[in-house]
Protein backbone atom coordinates (compact mmCIF):
# COMPACT_ATOMS: atom_id res chain seq x y z
CA UNK A 1 0.00 0.00 0.00
CA UNK A 2 2.87 2.34 0.84
CA UNK A 3 4.39 1.75 -2.58
CA UNK A 4 1.10 2.67 -4.22
CA UNK A 5 0.78 5.90 -2.25
CA UNK A 6 4.41 6.73 -2.93
CA UNK A 7 3.96 6.12 -6.66
CA UNK A 8 0.84 8.26 -6.66
CA UNK A 9 2.66 11.10 -4.90
CA UNK A 10 5.75 10.86 -7.06
CA UNK A 11 3.67 10.88 -10.23
CA UNK A 12 1.65 13.82 -9.01
CA UNK A 13 4.79 15.73 -8.11
CA UNK A 14 6.31 15.02 -11.50
CA UNK A 15 3.16 16.07 -13.34
CA UNK A 16 3.09 19.21 -11.27
CA UNK A 17 6.74 19.96 -11.98
CA UNK A 18 6.06 19.47 -15.67
CA UNK A 19 3.53 22.29 -15.68
CA UNK A 20 0.62 20.41 -14.13
CA UNK A 21 -2.65 20.79 -15.93
CA UNK A 22 -1.52 24.02 -17.58
CA UNK A 23 -0.57 22.49 -20.93
CA UNK A 24 -3.61 20.23 -21.39
CA UNK A 25 -5.90 23.00 -20.18
CA UNK A 26 -4.36 25.40 -22.67
CA UNK A 27 -4.83 22.78 -25.37
CA UNK A 28 -8.43 22.25 -24.28
CA UNK A 29 -9.20 25.98 -24.40
CA UNK A 30 -7.43 26.39 -27.71
CA UNK A 31 -9.18 23.48 -29.37
CA UNK A 32 -12.63 24.56 -28.21
CA UNK A 33 -11.89 28.13 -29.24
CA UNK A 34 -11.60 26.93 -32.83
CA UNK A 35 -15.12 25.45 -32.74
CA UNK A 36 -17.15 28.65 -33.11
CA UNK A 37 -14.54 29.96 -35.51
CA UNK A 38 -15.21 26.99 -37.76
CA UNK A 39 -18.98 26.77 -37.26
CA UNK A 40 -19.87 30.41 -36.98
CA UNK A 41 -21.27 32.01 -33.84
CA UNK A 42 -24.85 30.89 -34.49
CA UNK A 43 -26.42 30.37 -31.07
CA UNK A 44 -28.80 27.55 -31.88
CA UNK A 45 -26.14 25.57 -33.72
CA UNK A 46 -23.65 25.94 -30.88
CA UNK A 47 -26.23 24.94 -28.33
CA UNK A 48 -26.59 21.50 -29.91
CA UNK A 49 -23.02 21.03 -31.11
CA UNK A 50 -21.23 22.64 -28.16
CA UNK A 51 -21.46 20.01 -25.41
CA UNK A 52 -20.39 17.10 -27.66
CA UNK A 53 -17.45 19.16 -28.89
CA UNK A 54 -16.42 19.89 -25.32
CA UNK A 55 -16.32 16.12 -24.88
CA UNK A 56 -14.20 15.54 -27.96
CA UNK A 57 -11.77 18.26 -26.91
CA UNK A 58 -11.47 16.72 -23.43
CA UNK A 59 -10.79 13.29 -24.95
CA UNK A 60 -8.05 14.71 -27.16
CA UNK A 61 -6.52 16.59 -24.23
CA UNK A 62 -6.25 13.36 -22.23
CA UNK A 63 -4.87 11.59 -25.29
CA UNK A 64 -2.14 14.18 -25.65
CA UNK A 65 -0.96 13.49 -22.09
CA UNK A 66 -0.72 9.72 -22.51
CA UNK A 67 2.29 9.44 -24.79
CA UNK A 68 4.94 10.15 -22.17
CA UNK A 69 3.20 8.32 -19.33
CA UNK A 70 5.28 5.14 -19.45
CA UNK A 71 7.90 6.18 -22.00
CA UNK A 72 9.83 8.20 -19.44
CA UNK A 73 9.71 5.27 -16.99
CA UNK A 74 11.07 2.95 -19.64
CA UNK A 75 13.91 5.30 -20.53
CA UNK A 76 15.14 6.20 -17.05
CA UNK A 77 14.83 2.77 -15.49
CA UNK A 78 11.87 3.54 -13.23
CA UNK A 79 10.00 0.74 -14.95
CA UNK A 80 12.61 -1.79 -13.84
CA UNK A 81 12.24 -0.49 -10.29
CA UNK A 82 8.48 -0.88 -10.55
CA UNK A 83 8.93 -4.46 -11.70
CA UNK A 84 11.34 -5.20 -8.83
CA UNK A 85 8.99 -3.71 -6.27
CA UNK A 86 7.06 -6.20 -4.15
CA UNK A 87 3.89 -4.23 -4.89
CA UNK A 88 1.91 -5.61 -7.83
CA UNK A 89 2.63 -3.81 -11.10
CA UNK A 90 -1.10 -3.51 -11.75
CA UNK A 91 -1.45 -1.47 -8.56
CA UNK A 92 1.44 0.81 -9.45
CA UNK A 93 -0.05 1.38 -12.90
CA UNK A 94 -3.38 2.18 -11.28
CA UNK A 95 -1.65 4.66 -8.95
CA UNK A 96 -0.04 6.38 -11.92
CA UNK A 97 -3.40 6.53 -13.68
CA UNK A 98 -5.05 7.95 -10.58
CA UNK A 99 -2.39 10.65 -10.34
CA UNK A 100 -2.91 11.53 -14.00
CA UNK A 101 -6.65 11.80 -13.42
CA UNK A 102 -6.22 14.03 -10.36
CA UNK A 103 -3.65 16.23 -12.10
CA UNK A 104 -5.28 16.43 -15.54
CA UNK A 105 -8.72 14.80 -15.60
CA UNK A 106 -10.32 16.74 -12.76
CA UNK A 107 -9.01 20.15 -13.90
CA UNK A 108 -10.28 19.36 -17.41
CA UNK A 109 -13.71 18.50 -16.02
CA UNK A 110 -13.84 21.78 -14.08
CA UNK A 111 -12.61 23.71 -17.10
CA UNK A 112 -15.51 22.14 -18.98
CA UNK A 113 -17.82 24.57 -17.18
CA UNK A 114 -16.53 27.87 -18.62
CA UNK A 115 -15.94 26.27 -22.01
CA UNK A 116 -19.48 24.89 -22.15
CA UNK A 117 -20.87 28.27 -21.14
CA UNK A 118 -18.83 29.96 -23.87
CA UNK A 119 -20.22 27.44 -26.34
CA UNK A 120 -23.78 28.46 -25.32
CA UNK A 121 -24.71 25.32 -23.38
CA UNK A 122 -27.75 26.01 -21.19
CA UNK A 123 -26.48 27.11 -17.76
CA UNK A 124 -28.63 24.66 -15.81
CA UNK A 125 -26.86 21.81 -17.60
CA UNK A 126 -23.35 22.87 -16.53
CA UNK A 127 -23.15 20.75 -13.33
CA UNK A 128 -24.17 17.73 -15.37
CA UNK A 129 -21.48 18.45 -17.95
CA UNK A 130 -18.79 18.81 -15.28
CA UNK A 131 -19.85 15.63 -13.50
CA UNK A 132 -19.98 13.63 -16.71
CA UNK A 133 -16.56 14.92 -17.72
CA UNK A 134 -15.11 13.89 -14.37
CA UNK A 135 -16.33 10.33 -14.92
CA UNK A 136 -15.44 10.42 -18.59
CA UNK A 137 -11.85 11.51 -18.09
CA UNK A 138 -11.49 8.64 -15.60
CA UNK A 139 -12.66 6.28 -18.33
CA UNK A 140 -10.31 7.88 -20.88
CA UNK A 141 -7.32 7.65 -18.56
CA UNK A 142 -7.98 4.05 -17.58
CA UNK A 143 -8.32 2.71 -21.14
CA UNK A 144 -5.58 5.12 -22.22
CA UNK A 145 -3.20 3.30 -19.86
CA UNK A 146 -3.42 0.32 -22.20
CA UNK A 147 -2.45 2.32 -25.28
CA UNK A 148 0.32 4.13 -23.40
CA UNK A 149 1.79 0.83 -22.21
CA UNK A 150 1.53 -0.84 -25.62
CA UNK A 151 3.36 2.00 -27.37
CA UNK A 152 5.87 2.82 -24.62
CA UNK A 153 8.84 1.54 -26.63
CA UNK A 154 7.79 3.15 -29.91
CA UNK A 155 9.66 6.34 -30.68
CA UNK A 156 7.28 9.09 -31.72
CA UNK A 157 4.42 6.76 -30.93
CA UNK A 158 1.87 9.52 -30.42
CA UNK A 159 -0.12 8.94 -33.59
CA UNK A 160 -0.01 5.17 -33.15
CA UNK A 161 -1.20 5.63 -29.58
CA UNK A 162 -4.12 7.71 -30.83
CA UNK A 163 -5.02 5.13 -33.46
CA UNK A 164 -5.05 2.39 -30.82
CA UNK A 165 -6.91 4.31 -28.15
CA UNK A 166 -9.57 6.14 -30.16
CA UNK A 167 -11.74 3.04 -30.76
CA UNK A 168 -11.58 2.41 -27.00
CA UNK A 169 -12.87 5.94 -26.43
CA UNK A 170 -16.03 5.26 -28.44
CA UNK A 171 -18.31 3.97 -25.63
CA UNK A 172 -17.52 6.70 -23.06
CA UNK A 173 -17.85 9.38 -25.76
CA UNK A 174 -21.28 8.10 -26.77
CA UNK A 175 -22.71 8.05 -23.27
CA UNK A 176 -20.84 11.07 -21.98
CA UNK A 177 -21.92 13.29 -24.83
CA UNK A 178 -25.49 12.04 -24.35
CA UNK A 179 -25.37 13.17 -20.73
CA UNK A 180 -23.85 16.50 -21.73
CA UNK A 181 -26.56 17.02 -24.36
CA UNK A 182 -29.24 16.19 -21.82
CA UNK A 183 -30.55 13.14 -23.65
CA UNK A 184 -31.73 10.20 -21.57
CA UNK A 185 -29.54 11.46 -18.75
CA UNK A 186 -29.89 8.92 -15.97
CA UNK A 187 -29.42 5.83 -18.15
CA UNK A 188 -26.50 7.37 -20.03
CA UNK A 189 -24.90 8.49 -16.78
CA UNK A 190 -25.13 5.01 -15.31
CA UNK A 191 -23.59 3.42 -18.40
CA UNK A 192 -20.87 6.07 -18.47
CA UNK A 193 -20.05 5.05 -14.90
CA UNK A 194 -19.98 1.46 -16.13
CA UNK A 195 -17.47 2.43 -18.83
CA UNK A 196 -15.25 4.08 -16.22
CA UNK A 197 -15.46 1.08 -13.87
CA UNK A 198 -14.86 -1.39 -16.68
CA UNK A 199 -11.85 0.62 -17.77
CA UNK A 200 -10.55 0.73 -14.21
CA UNK A 201 -10.87 -3.03 -13.93
CA UNK A 202 -9.35 -3.90 -17.30
CA UNK A 203 -6.94 -1.04 -18.02
CA UNK A 204 -4.31 -1.63 -15.31
CA UNK A 205 -4.23 -5.39 -15.94
CA UNK A 206 -3.72 -5.07 -19.70
CA UNK A 207 -1.28 -2.17 -19.27
CA UNK A 208 0.79 -4.08 -16.69
CA UNK A 209 0.93 -7.12 -19.00
CA UNK A 210 2.20 -4.89 -21.79
CA UNK A 211 4.75 -3.17 -19.54
CA UNK A 212 6.22 -6.51 -18.47
CA UNK A 213 6.92 -7.20 -22.13
CA UNK A 214 8.40 -3.75 -22.69
CA UNK A 215 10.95 -4.25 -19.92
CA UNK A 216 12.14 -7.67 -21.13
CA UNK B 1 -5.42 -31.32 -35.24
CA UNK B 2 -4.08 -28.13 -33.69
CA UNK B 3 -1.55 -30.06 -31.63
CA UNK B 4 -0.46 -31.84 -34.78
CA UNK B 5 -0.05 -28.59 -36.69
CA UNK B 6 1.69 -26.82 -33.84
CA UNK B 7 4.96 -28.15 -35.17
CA UNK B 8 6.12 -25.60 -37.78
CA UNK B 9 7.68 -28.24 -40.05
CA UNK B 10 4.46 -30.25 -40.10
CA UNK B 11 2.50 -27.04 -40.57
CA UNK B 12 4.57 -26.15 -43.62
CA UNK B 13 4.06 -29.59 -45.12
CA UNK B 14 0.33 -29.38 -44.44
CA UNK B 15 -0.18 -25.82 -45.64
CA UNK B 16 1.77 -26.45 -48.84
CA UNK B 17 -1.22 -28.58 -49.82
CA UNK B 18 -3.99 -26.91 -47.88
CA UNK B 19 -3.49 -23.35 -49.13
CA UNK B 20 -3.86 -24.16 -52.85
CA UNK B 21 -6.76 -26.54 -52.15
CA UNK B 22 -8.62 -23.88 -50.16
CA UNK B 23 -7.84 -21.35 -52.86
CA UNK B 24 -9.16 -23.65 -55.57
CA UNK B 25 -12.27 -24.30 -53.48
CA UNK B 26 -12.80 -20.56 -53.13
CA UNK B 27 -12.46 -20.11 -56.91
CA UNK B 28 -14.99 -22.87 -57.56
CA UNK B 29 -17.49 -21.39 -55.11
CA UNK B 30 -17.00 -17.94 -56.62
CA UNK B 31 -17.47 -19.42 -60.11
CA UNK B 32 -20.77 -20.92 -58.97
CA UNK B 33 -21.90 -18.17 -56.62
CA UNK B 34 -21.18 -15.04 -58.66
CA UNK B 35 -23.30 -15.94 -61.72
CA UNK B 36 -25.96 -17.39 -59.43
CA UNK B 37 -26.11 -14.16 -57.45
CA UNK B 38 -25.86 -11.80 -60.40
CA UNK B 39 -28.04 -13.51 -63.00
CA UNK B 40 -30.04 -16.42 -61.64
CA UNK B 41 -31.39 -15.05 -58.38
CA UNK B 42 -34.55 -12.95 -58.22
CA UNK B 43 -34.36 -9.17 -57.97
CA UNK B 44 -35.80 -7.62 -54.85
CA UNK B 45 -39.38 -6.40 -55.24
CA UNK B 46 -38.42 -3.03 -53.77
CA UNK B 47 -34.73 -2.59 -54.44
CA UNK B 48 -34.62 -4.28 -57.84
CA UNK B 49 -31.21 -5.31 -59.03
CA UNK B 50 -29.32 -3.27 -56.46
CA UNK B 51 -30.05 -6.03 -53.97
CA UNK B 52 -27.25 -7.97 -55.66
CA UNK B 53 -24.71 -5.81 -53.84
CA UNK B 54 -25.78 -7.82 -50.80
CA UNK B 55 -23.94 -10.88 -52.12
CA UNK B 56 -20.64 -9.02 -51.97
CA UNK B 57 -21.45 -6.99 -48.91
CA UNK B 58 -22.86 -9.45 -46.40
CA UNK B 59 -20.18 -12.18 -46.66
CA UNK B 60 -17.51 -9.48 -46.27
CA UNK B 61 -19.25 -8.31 -43.09
CA UNK B 62 -19.49 -11.86 -41.75
CA UNK B 63 -15.89 -12.78 -42.30
CA UNK B 64 -14.40 -9.46 -41.26
CA UNK B 65 -15.93 -10.23 -37.87
CA UNK B 66 -15.02 -13.90 -38.19
CA UNK B 67 -11.42 -12.96 -38.95
CA UNK B 68 -11.26 -10.82 -35.84
CA UNK B 69 -12.66 -13.65 -33.73
CA UNK B 70 -10.04 -15.95 -35.24
CA UNK B 71 -7.30 -13.43 -34.41
CA UNK B 72 -8.54 -13.10 -30.85
CA UNK B 73 -8.46 -16.87 -30.45
CA UNK B 74 -4.97 -17.09 -31.93
CA UNK B 75 -3.79 -14.19 -29.76
CA UNK B 76 -5.08 -15.93 -26.66
CA UNK B 77 -3.26 -19.12 -27.59
CA UNK B 78 -0.13 -17.13 -28.38
CA UNK B 79 -0.20 -15.32 -25.04
CA UNK B 80 -1.03 -18.31 -22.87
CA UNK B 81 0.98 -21.08 -24.51
CA UNK B 82 3.58 -18.80 -26.07
CA UNK B 83 3.22 -20.50 -29.38
CA UNK B 84 4.99 -18.87 -32.34
CA UNK B 85 2.60 -20.28 -34.91
CA UNK B 86 -0.40 -18.76 -33.16
CA UNK B 87 1.31 -15.36 -33.26
CA UNK B 88 2.01 -15.80 -36.94
CA UNK B 89 -1.60 -16.84 -37.57
CA UNK B 90 -3.05 -13.79 -35.82
CA UNK B 91 -0.83 -11.46 -37.76
CA UNK B 92 -1.51 -13.20 -41.05
CA UNK B 93 -5.28 -12.90 -40.66
CA UNK B 94 -5.26 -9.17 -39.89
CA UNK B 95 -4.79 -7.68 -43.38
CA UNK B 96 -7.37 -10.09 -44.82
CA UNK B 97 -9.91 -9.11 -42.16
CA UNK B 98 -9.12 -5.43 -42.65
CA UNK B 99 -9.73 -5.69 -46.40
CA UNK B 100 -13.02 -7.53 -45.78
CA UNK B 101 -14.08 -4.72 -43.45
CA UNK B 102 -13.13 -2.14 -46.07
CA UNK B 103 -15.06 -4.06 -48.76
CA UNK B 104 -18.04 -4.19 -46.44
CA UNK B 105 -17.91 -0.43 -45.81
CA UNK B 106 -17.41 0.49 -49.48
CA UNK B 107 -20.11 -1.81 -50.85
CA UNK B 108 -22.42 -0.73 -48.05
CA UNK B 109 -21.92 2.85 -49.10
CA UNK B 110 -22.56 1.97 -52.75
CA UNK B 111 -25.69 0.11 -51.73
CA UNK B 112 -26.89 2.94 -49.53
CA UNK B 113 -26.76 5.52 -52.29
CA UNK B 114 -29.60 4.13 -54.43
CA UNK B 115 -31.67 2.51 -51.66
CA UNK B 116 -31.41 4.89 -48.71
CA UNK B 117 -30.61 7.93 -50.81
CA UNK B 118 -27.34 8.57 -48.99
CA UNK B 119 -23.75 7.36 -49.28
CA UNK B 120 -23.31 7.16 -45.57
CA UNK B 121 -25.71 6.83 -42.70
CA UNK B 122 -24.55 6.80 -39.09
CA UNK B 123 -26.57 3.77 -38.26
CA UNK B 124 -25.51 1.22 -35.68
CA UNK B 125 -24.10 -1.46 -37.94
CA UNK B 126 -22.13 0.84 -40.20
CA UNK B 127 -20.65 2.69 -37.27
CA UNK B 128 -19.54 -0.45 -35.48
CA UNK B 129 -18.06 -1.81 -38.72
CA UNK B 130 -16.11 1.43 -39.02
CA UNK B 131 -14.81 1.00 -35.47
CA UNK B 132 -13.83 -2.58 -36.33
CA UNK B 133 -11.94 -1.32 -39.38
CA UNK B 134 -10.06 1.26 -37.28
CA UNK B 135 -9.28 -1.44 -34.71
CA UNK B 136 -7.74 -3.52 -37.50
CA UNK B 137 -5.62 -0.56 -38.59
CA UNK B 138 -4.37 -0.02 -35.04
CA UNK B 139 -3.48 -3.68 -34.69
CA UNK B 140 -1.54 -3.75 -37.96
CA UNK B 141 0.17 -0.44 -37.16
CA UNK B 142 1.25 -1.58 -33.70
CA UNK B 143 2.69 -4.77 -35.08
CA UNK B 144 4.67 -3.07 -37.79
CA UNK B 145 6.08 -0.35 -35.54
CA UNK B 146 7.85 -2.69 -33.12
CA UNK B 147 10.98 -4.34 -34.45
CA UNK B 148 11.46 -7.23 -32.06
CA UNK B 149 9.13 -9.85 -33.54
CA UNK B 150 8.39 -11.68 -30.34
CA UNK B 151 7.60 -8.58 -28.33
CA UNK B 152 5.53 -7.19 -31.17
CA UNK B 153 3.55 -10.42 -31.25
CA UNK B 154 2.77 -10.35 -27.52
CA UNK B 155 1.87 -6.66 -27.48
CA UNK B 156 -0.34 -7.02 -30.53
CA UNK B 157 -2.01 -10.02 -28.90
CA UNK B 158 -2.86 -7.92 -25.83
CA UNK B 159 -4.29 -5.23 -28.11
CA UNK B 160 -6.29 -7.82 -30.03
CA UNK B 161 -7.86 -9.18 -26.84
CA UNK B 162 -8.62 -5.69 -25.55
CA UNK B 163 -10.29 -5.01 -28.88
CA UNK B 164 -12.26 -8.23 -28.57
CA UNK B 165 -13.69 -6.93 -25.29
CA UNK B 166 -14.17 -3.44 -26.65
CA UNK B 167 -15.95 -4.31 -29.90
CA UNK B 168 -19.09 -5.88 -28.37
CA UNK B 169 -19.31 -2.91 -26.00
CA UNK B 170 -19.01 -0.55 -28.96
CA UNK B 171 -21.70 -2.53 -30.77
CA UNK B 172 -24.03 -2.19 -27.81
CA UNK B 173 -23.20 1.50 -27.31
CA UNK B 174 -23.67 2.36 -30.94
CA UNK B 175 -27.01 0.55 -31.11
CA UNK B 176 -28.21 2.50 -28.10
CA UNK B 177 -26.87 5.69 -29.59
CA UNK B 178 -28.39 5.21 -33.02
CA UNK B 179 -31.84 4.44 -31.65
CA UNK B 180 -31.53 7.69 -29.76
CA UNK B 181 -30.52 9.73 -32.78
CA UNK B 182 -31.92 7.92 -35.79
CA UNK B 183 -35.04 9.11 -37.46
CA UNK B 184 -36.63 5.72 -38.02
CA UNK B 185 -37.51 6.50 -41.63
CA UNK B 186 -34.49 5.13 -43.42
CA UNK B 187 -33.67 1.79 -41.88
CA UNK B 188 -36.07 -1.05 -41.96
CA UNK B 189 -35.02 -3.33 -39.15
CA UNK B 190 -32.68 -5.17 -41.48
CA UNK B 191 -32.58 -8.63 -42.91
CA UNK B 192 -36.33 -9.15 -42.72
CA UNK B 193 -36.92 -12.83 -43.52
CA UNK B 194 -34.73 -13.34 -46.51
CA UNK B 195 -36.11 -15.01 -49.59
CA UNK B 196 -35.08 -18.66 -49.97
CA UNK B 197 -33.90 -18.08 -53.52
CA UNK B 198 -31.53 -15.40 -52.30
CA UNK B 199 -30.22 -17.52 -49.45
CA UNK B 200 -28.60 -20.06 -51.77
CA UNK B 201 -26.19 -17.72 -53.56
CA UNK B 202 -25.60 -15.79 -50.35
CA UNK B 203 -24.46 -18.87 -48.46
CA UNK B 204 -22.40 -20.03 -51.45
CA UNK B 205 -20.55 -16.73 -51.53
CA UNK B 206 -20.25 -16.80 -47.74
CA UNK B 207 -18.47 -20.13 -48.14
CA UNK B 208 -16.32 -18.69 -50.93
CA UNK B 209 -15.21 -15.80 -48.72
CA UNK B 210 -14.43 -18.19 -45.89
CA UNK B 211 -12.27 -20.40 -48.08
CA UNK B 212 -10.58 -17.32 -49.50
CA UNK B 213 -9.88 -16.11 -45.98
CA UNK B 214 -8.40 -19.49 -45.07
CA UNK B 215 -6.25 -19.63 -48.21
CA UNK B 216 -4.92 -16.07 -47.88
CA UNK B 217 -4.22 -16.48 -44.18
CA UNK B 218 -2.30 -19.70 -44.77
CA UNK B 219 -0.32 -18.06 -47.57
CA UNK B 220 0.49 -15.10 -45.35
CA UNK B 221 1.60 -17.48 -42.61
CA UNK B 222 3.84 -19.37 -45.01
CA UNK B 223 5.37 -16.13 -46.21
CA UNK B 224 6.06 -15.07 -42.63
CA UNK B 225 7.68 -18.41 -41.80
CA UNK B 226 9.81 -18.31 -44.94
CA UNK B 227 10.88 -14.78 -44.04
CA UNK B 228 11.98 -15.97 -40.61
CA UNK B 229 13.93 -18.83 -42.11
CA UNK B 230 15.71 -16.49 -44.48
CA UNK B 231 16.54 -14.12 -41.65
CA UNK B 232 17.95 -16.85 -39.42
CA UNK B 233 19.91 -18.33 -42.34
CA UNK B 234 21.44 -14.92 -42.99
CA UNK B 235 22.29 -14.59 -39.32
CA UNK B 236 23.97 -17.97 -39.33
CA UNK B 237 25.94 -17.04 -42.41
CA UNK B 238 27.02 -13.77 -40.85
CA UNK B 239 28.27 -15.54 -37.73
CA UNK B 240 29.93 -18.46 -39.48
Amino acid sequence: MNALVATFRRELAMLWAGGGALTPLGYFFGATMLVPLAMGPDRALLETAGPPLVWIAAALSVLAMLERLFQADLEDGSLDQMLLSPAPLEGLVLAKGAALWVAIGLPLALAGAPVAIALQAPVERIPLIVASLALGTAAFVSVGLIGAALTASVKRGGVLLALIVLPLFAPPIIFGASVASGEDVSAAFAILGGCALGGLALGPIAAAAALRLQAE
Amino acid sequence: MFAFLANPARFMAFSAWAAPILFAGALILFAVGVPWALFYSPPDYQMGDTVRIMYVHVPAAWWSMGAYAFMAGASFVGLVWRHVLADVAARAAAPVGAVFAAVCLITGSLWGAPTWGTWWEWDGRMTSMLVLFITYLGYIALWSSIEDEERAARLAAILCLVGAINLPIVKFSVDWWSTLHQPASIMRSGGAAINGEMLGPLLTLGGAYLLLFGALTLMNMRAAIFRRRVESAELRKAHA
